[in-house]
């Protein structure tokens, strides 16, 4: 397979972004109120993502290693701002919608973990085509959560009424609902690896959304490890 | 003192931040495992959170506003709470070693949370002035702690408790973030 079809399906399937990596919890569970919001959210990110991968990938060997994150942290917060203003020009009701989640996707760790893990390792277009597969991945998990979440709690499809209003757990579409609505979805993917042979997924000790990188499991471990000595 | 109040409320529990707002899950799966670290990483939040309300809505009235930069505020933030945290941490280390060995290991996990710039940008949507967004801020992370010690209370109980091999660890603890996410909206008769 070609690099770069290889990097749509890596994104897409092999390391889908919220049903493989469980990465970018917050905006997975504020934004999946209804499939529009979803959608717009994943878009919104897979703009920012192929923008700032292509950018980080040409600076790759100007920036230098100790100060990598803030400039990374940087070139994100730059587009963002950037797409912020399009949406604001553009699609002022999805803004709206969205509020403070557009500028927190600067503090998403699927963009800073793929600058990381892939753009400031690997050429400028494998890394254009990272970004857009990752960003597919997190639109596909975004809008099919959506897409539940709407139908169940207020039984509509894109404001499209499908079931009669009685019928509809109102609470799916409120903030408990996302808890639960996730909750299954590891339970299902639980249950899955555990036919398999395989261990229980867990959402790693990183505490913070913009450190699930490969230093992740070093920070954690220094964590749990100082955790334990107090 | 009226409208400061309500304020405090109204991040603490009515819009708690964790619960209703999806700020900081993160840390709120990942720390609430003991009550103890729970509460260590509950009070590194509130110290975080409130100096960085006060320094980003400095920044906002007297330096964004005036020079007519406002539309840089997401970037301006991110790295001001970057450094203001990287700070507290060489000043903890120097001036107080006991806070520092308490709150020491927490302050790296907290440098980019995404509760902490959520904050800041929430007191510039709403227009607070100084007062009103250190009072938003101290008691949007009160609200976490909050959150975050009753969630390692209920895990620490869970532990032992029989539940299905595929619903141990992460899946229980976000049905139990749901309950309680139920329990919370409970308080916005409130305000």
């Amino acid at each position: 397979m070609n690099s770069c079809t290889e990097r749509i399906y890596n994104g897409l399937v092999k390391e889908n972004p919220t049903f493989v990596m469980m990465l970018g919890m917050c905006p997975t569970l504020a934004v999946t109120s209804s499939l529009q919001n979803g959608f717009g959210m994943g878009m919104t990110t897979m703009v920012v993502l192929t923008a700032s991968n292509a950018i980080i990938s040409l600076l790759r060997n100007i920036i230098p290693d100790k100060v990598r994150m803030p400039a990374f942290i940087v070139i994100v917060a730059s587009f963002v701002t950037i797409v912020q203003f399009m949406l604001e020009a553009y699609l002022p009701a999805l803004n709206a919608s969205l509020g403070i989640y557009i500028p927190l996707i600067v503090v998403n760790c699927i963009i800073l973990g793929r600058a990381e893990a892939y753009a400031s390792k690997n050429k400028v277009l494998p890394s254009i085509f990272d970004g857009i597969g990752m960003g597919l991945g997190f639109t596909f998990g975004l809008s099919s959560l959506g897409f539940f979440r709407e139908l169940i709690g207020s039984g509509t499809i894109l404001s499209h009424r499908v079931i009669p209003d009685e019928y509809c757990v109102k609470m799916i579409g409120l903030a408990p609902g996302a808890f639960f609505v996730l909750a299954a979805l590891v339970a299902v993917q639980n249950k899955l690896r555990i036919s398999k042979g395989k261990k229980p997924k867990e959402i790693k000790c990183c505490a913070d959304c913009s450190l699930c990188t490969n230093e992740c499991d070093e920070l954690g471990k220094d964590f749990s490890d100082a955790v334990k000595n107090t | 003192m009226k409208t400061l109040i309500l304020i405090a409320i109204g991040a603490a529990l009515v819009n708690n931040v964790v619960l209703s707002q999806f700020l900081g899950l993160c840390p709120f799966l990942g720390v609430s495992k003991k009550v103890k670290t729970a509460a260590g990483m509950g009070m590194a939040v509130i110290f975080v959170i409130t100096m960085s309300s006060l320094l980003t809505s400095i920044i906002y009235q007297y330096i964004l506003v005036p020079t007519d930069m406002t539309y840089l505020n997401t970037i301006v933030f991110i790295l001001v709470i970057a450094a203001l945290v990287q700070f507290v941490e060489m000043v903890l280390k120097k001036l107080s070693p006991a806070l520092y060995e308490a709150l020491g290991v927490y302050l790296p996990l907290i440098t980019t949370n995404c509760a902490v710039l959520g904050v800041a940008l929430l007191n510039v949507q709403n227009s607070y002035g100084i007062l009103k967004s250190v009072i938003n801020g101290l008691g949007t992370a009160i609200g976490f702690t909050v959150a975050i010690v009753i969630m390692a209370g209920i895990r620490e109980r869970n532990e032992y408790n029989d539940i299905s091999p595929a619903l141990k660890g992460t899946p229980i603890v976000l049905v139990t973030a749901g309950l309680m996410a139920i329990a919370f909206s409970g308080f916005s008769g409130l305000l």
